[in-house]
């Protein structure tokens, strides 16, 4: 059961690391979440991408939303900003995507290609 | 749309283009009633009576006014199928409030879906504004609130993962406990 004290033992751990990673320039995982996204299945891409960045204590990631990207018929659209990279999109991404986009691109900086727009749109 | 925290997230999407700082979301669950009522309230910049009437109105979309679109009219059609209704409240500087009511007897009528997710998703993705959850079961009532949390939290940002995971599981036990589930034994003394 989570309770309220659990947060003041959350922020302590969580402080500490904080401070480790001030100033450093991250990678942006950003969700397309309007109407067209979220009827897809946005939030549980997002969520995931939370679950697998807190699973496997990665640093320097924000994850985040926007509006409709404009090409609703590929939503879910995640676009992954790494410092000095290009931007990839990737579309129709769902939960078991996102955990692979997670390992291989943000982790071991390989684009999923396969997933990509420039695929998709092929 | 699959569930009713899915439109729940979507319609919030306006408060947030509205400039809201605050936004509550209210449900209520009679059953014996039937109902199921959810509210949405925000501070945003609030609509004129034209403009409400348009916002129900799918056809009536452009990119200069983005806060209208499929969102409402999705909704509205959603809690209509199964029986209820929706209105809105607003007023030009003072924001919106938008009202639905879901017959839960109507085969048409949503599951309510994970709360917790949109609350969890709203809270990481927009830290700055303040969210209210009210969940209510019959006379039983879950208040969760993000002022209260970042009073605990000191200099830790409330959009931490860490922070966001407790938020998760901590919205999702409380709702369990409405309905008395199996959280409630770790309740001592009752």
């Amino acid at each position: 059961m989570k309770s309220i004290q659990e947060l003041e033992q959350i922020k302590q751990r969580t402080l500490q690391e904080v401070n480790l990673r001030k100033d450093r320039k991250g990678t942006r995982v950003v969700v397309g979440m309007a109407t067209c996204g979220i009827a897809a299945g946005a939030r549980p891409v997002l969520l995931a991408f939370v679950e697998e960045v807190q699973k496997r204590n990665l640093q320097d990631i924000t994850v985040t939303q926007t509006g409709c990207v404009g090409v609703c018929r590929l939503e879910p659209i995640v676009e992954v900003y790494k410092p000095g990279e290009e931007k990839v999109t990737y579309v129709k991404v769902t939960p078991e995507k996102a955990k692979r986009i997670v390992a291989e691109h943000i982790v071991n900086g390989q684009v999923v290609t396969e997933y990509t727009i420039g695929a998709a749109e092929k | 749309m699959e569930d009713i925290s899915l439109h729940v997230l979507d319609i919030i999407q306006n408060s947030i283009s509205a400039g809201a700082s605050c936004v509550d979301i209210a449900i209520k669950e009679i059953p014996a009633d039937h109902s199921l009522y959810v509210m949405i309230s925000d501070n945003g910049t609030g609509m004129d009576s034209s403009e409400a009437e348009r916002s129900l109105d799918p056809f009536y979309t452009t990119r200069t006014t983005r806060r209208v679109g499929l969102g409402l009219p999705l909704f509205k059609a959603q809690a209509e199928a199964s029986g209820g209704s929706l209105e809105i409240d607003t007023e030009k500087g003072r924001g919106t409030t938008v009202m639905a009511r879901f017959d839960t007897r109507s085969i048409d009528c949503l599951p309510l879906g994970r709360m917790e997710d949109t609350m969890a998703t709203l809270i990481l993705c927009h830290p700055d504004i303040e969210f209210r959850y009210t969940h209510s079961y019959y006379d039983k009532c879950f208040e969760f609130s993000t002022q209260d949390i970042k009073g605990k939290l000191g200099d830790l940002l409330i959009s931490d993962l860490s922070v966001i995971g407790w938020i998760r599981k901590y919205i999702s036990e409380n709702i369990e406990k409405l309905y008395g589930g199996v959280a409630s034994e770790v309740d001592s003394g009752t």
